[in-house]
């Protein structure tokens, strides 16, 4: 591993003990895996890349990346924005594809009540071909997006500790900070939008929006791994 | 090979739908041996590589007790796909097709360190349970196994 990617890795897991890495790195286990105890006394071990997420309350860091019109997007240029509903999200997978109509109507809904929905796809295109520049411009205009969909080629996924594609985090502007209110699932069916009970993501804006503490401020849910860039 | 293609052919297995409350019996039941159980998806690249492995470690480990589950997340309306990918992978370990949509009300009880993302696994051995958020190559699947042993 050279020194500018250790670093990175260690600017990314911000929270993360670094005499684990130092043990790790020392002896070689599992190559790139961690290990760790549970609570509940289960053994856990992961890649060496996942990263610790942000948590509810954290400051989340703004970004300037590629749009699919060719401009350069960060959260600063939404001026007149409240917050965000931020997803990282994909073309290859089947549940981002689930969601992209569910995308576009909560865009369509929020935008204009302050939360525009930001579109990343933190993918490398090297893996998924789908997820190349080009595919997500065709995708975004086959299927009609009103966001901006993101090329993540920064690791601001990694930063934020995006998980699988899709996953929200909602954020809101206070003192000029993006403060994380809600991270997890869009809502509680992927496979069947007529079936949902619990519109997550709504809910908690609405919630940010009524100047409400957000009730349910975490979920978890099925999605695809995240292929991360080899550049990053 | 004849025998062996029948062989096989013989052993076909079918998918089975299930709640969670059936994975909850597998994960909980008191069989000596131990239990591996894989979190797939026909759409998941990084899970299709490592099928095989399990499949491996499912043959070369069956008679010393180790039982093999792959969970598949493909959506219930993909039920056919599902079928006909192991229909033509010739997968030799049990097939189940987890339909329980509502994520959040599960993802924990299998591990509170999950995410949800897939690939992932869970082994679990006269309590010692060990999760893994992760995809294996096959040295790597073995030798997990063998310190369950």
């Amino acid at each position: 591993m050279n020194e500018q990617g250790l670093k990175t890795r260690n600017n990314i897991m911000k929270r993360k003990s670094l005499i684990l890495l130092g043990a790790l790195l020392a002896t070689g286990l599992y190559g790139f895996t961690e290990l760790t105890k549970s609570k509940t006394g289960e053994t856990v071990l992961f890649n060496f890349l996942e990263t610790d997420s942000y948590v509810v309350g954290d400051e989340a860091q703004d970004f300037s990346l590629l749009n699919i019109d060719g401009s350069k997007k960060s959260l600063a240029s939404f001026k007149g924005a409240k917050g965000f509903i931020v997803v990282f999200t994909s073309n290859h997978c089947p549940f981002s594809k689930a969601y992209e109509e569910r995308m576009v109507a909560l865009d369509g809904k929020y935008a204009s009540l302050g939360y525009p929905v930001i579109a990343l796809n933190p993918n490398d295109p090297e893996a998924y071909e789908e997820d190349t520049h080009e595919n997500m411009k065709k995708r975004a205009s086959e299927k009609g997006f009103t966001y901006p969909y993101l090329v993540d080629d920064k690791g601001i996924g990694q930063i934020y500790g995006a998980k699988r594609t899709p996953q929200v985090f909602v954020l809101k502007k206070e003192v000029g900070k993006n403060i994380v209110k809600y991270i997890g699932a869009i809502d509680d069916n992927a496979q069947d939008a007529s079936s949902v009970n619990k519109k997550y993501v709504e809910d908690a804006v609405d919630n940010l929006l009524a100047n409400k503490p957000v009730v349910t401020q975490n979920t978890k849910a099925i999605g695809c791994a995240i292929k991360w860039r080899s550049n990053i | 090979m004849f025998i062996e293609l029948s062989g096989s052919l013989a052993r076909a297995q079918d998918v089975k739908v299930i709640k969670f409350n059936d994975l909850k019996a597998i994960i909980d039941s008191k069989e000596a041996g131990l239990k591996i159980i894989n979190f797939w998806a026909t759409w998941c690249k990084p899970c299709l590589v490592e099928l095989p492995f399990f499949e491996t470690i499912s043959e070369k480990y069956r008679q010393k007790g180790v039982a093999v589950y792959l969970v598949s997340m493909d959506f219930v309306s993909e039920i056919e796909r599902v079928r006909a990918f192991v229909k033509k992978r010739e997968l030799k370990s049990g097939v189940f097709l987890l339909n329980e949509p509502d994520y959040d009300k599960w993802i924990n009880k299998v591990s509170e360190s999950w995410s949800g993302s897939i690939p992932a696994t869970l082994m679990i051995k006269a309590g010692e349970r060990k999760f893994f958020k992760k995809g294996f190559d096959l040295p790597e699947l073995e030798k997990e196994v063998k310190l369950f042993e």
